[in-house]
C-alpha cells in the first residue's frame, strides 16, 4: 500500500524554459542595441548580470575568473551583436559565450581536474541509503538568504564534471545537446553526469532538510 | 523494475523523457517502494530548490569595473 503518493500521482515536470526573466520588451531593446544604442545594451546587462556572474561563479568558483569571465562574456555579446539572429532568446545566447568564457579559466585553472574524458557510466550503486522523509516545504525552514548561502556552499563541493552539467542543464535549462557541444563531451556522459549531480546535491540537502536534522 | 533500474532512468523519469511503457513500470515500482519515492521526490525538489534559488545583486565594485569596461569598449568602438 502507498506510503506516500506525492512523487507519483503529479506527472514528471519537464525542464521550465527560463522565460520567468524573460521581459516582452527584450526583442526591442536588443534590437535597439543592435542599432548601436548603448543604453539599450546597458539595460540588457542590468537584467542578468547577476545572473551571469552567478553562472561564471558557479563554474569557475574563484572570484576573479567569474569576474574576467562575466567581462569578457558581456563584451563579446556587444561586438558580435551583430550575429545574434534571434533564433534563440538573447539570454540563453548569452548563457553560451559566458559559460565558454567560464569553462576557458576553468580548464586552464585546473586542467587535471576537468576531465572531458568520457563518463562514469559504470554499474556502481547510486541508491542512496538511510532515507528519510524531508516533510512539507522543507526549503522554507531557512531564510533566503541562508538558503541562498547553503546552495552556494553545496554546489562548489560538487566535483567540477559534475557541477558544470547541472549548472548549465539545470540552472541555465540547456538542453544535453547544449551542454554536450559547450562541454565538448558526448550525450551519455552529461546524462550520466547530470544523474550523479543530481543525487549528490540530494544527499547534502538531506543533512539540512530531514526531519530533526542539522541546523 | 528493481530500485537500481529507478535510479538508472531517475533523470529522464523527472524530465519527462521516459517512453511511456518505462515510466508506466517506475511508476508502477514507486507505488511499492517507499525509498524510491522518496528519492524520486527528493531529487526532484533539489532540481527545483537549485533552480528556483534567485542570484544575489552582483557587488558594486564588480558592478562598477563591468560599467568601466563597457565603456571603455563603446569608446574605443567610436574612436
Amino acid at each position: 500500500m502507498p506510503v506516500r503518493l506525492r512523487g507519483i500521482v503529479s506527472a514528471p515536470k519537464t525542464h521550465r524554459l527560463p522565460s520567468r526573466i524573460a521581459k516582452e520588451d527584450e526583442p526591442v531593446l536588443v534590437a535597439a542595441a543592435k542599432r548601436g544604442d548603448q543604453a539599450a545594451f546597458e539595460e540588457l546587462v542590468s537584467r542578468y548580470e547577476a545572473k551571469i556572474f552567478r553562472l561564471t561563479m558557479n563554474i569557475t568558483r574563484n572570484n576573479e575568473d567569474a569576474e574576467d569571465a562575466m567581462q569578457d562574456a558581456f563584451l563579446k555579446a556587444y561586438s558580435h551583436l551583430k550575429d545574434f539572429e534571434g533564433g534563440s532568446r538573447f539570454y540563453t545566447w548569452l548563457v553560451r559565450i559566458a559559460a565558454n568564457e567560464a569553462l576557458m579559466r576553468l580548464r586552464k585553472r585546473r586542467p587535471n581536474q576537468f576531465s572531458l574524458d568520457e563518463p562514469v557510466a559504470g554499474e556502481e550503486d547510486l541508491m542512496p541509503r538511510d532515507l528519510q522523509d524531508w516533510g512539507p516545504s522543507p526549503e522554507q525552514r531557512y531564510a533566503q538568504t541562508e538558503m541562498g548561502d547553503i546552495l552556494q556552499r553545496l554546489i562548489g563541493e560538487l566535483p567540477p564534471d559534475f557541477r558544470t552539467v547541472f549548472v548549465l542543464r539545470d540552472m541555465e535549462e540547456l538542453s544535453t545537446e547544449e551542454t554536450a557541444k559547450l562541454l565538448g563531451i558526448s550525450i551519455p556522459a552529461v546524462k550520466s553526469r547530470l544523474l550523479r549531480a543530481r543525487l549528490k546535491l540530494r544527499e547534502k540537502l538531506d543533512r539540512y532538510f530531514r526531519r530533526g536534522g542539522q541546523q | 523494475m528493481n530500485c537500481q533500474d529507478v535510479i538508472r532512468e531517475l533523470s529522464e523519469y523527472l524530465d519527462g523523457e521516459l517512453s511511456p511503457e518505462a515510466r508506466r513500470d517506475l511508476e508502477e515500482h514507486l507505488r511499492d517502494c517507499h525509498e524510491c519515492q522518496l528519492v524520486v521526490d527528493q531529487t526532484r525538489m533539489t532540481v527545483e530548490i537549485f533552480c528556483d534559488s534567485q542570484p544575489v545583486p552582483l557587488p558594486r565594485d564588480v558592478q562598477a569595473r563591468l560599467r568601466q569596461a563597457l565603456r571603455r569598449n563603446y569608446t574605443g568602438k567610436d574612436a
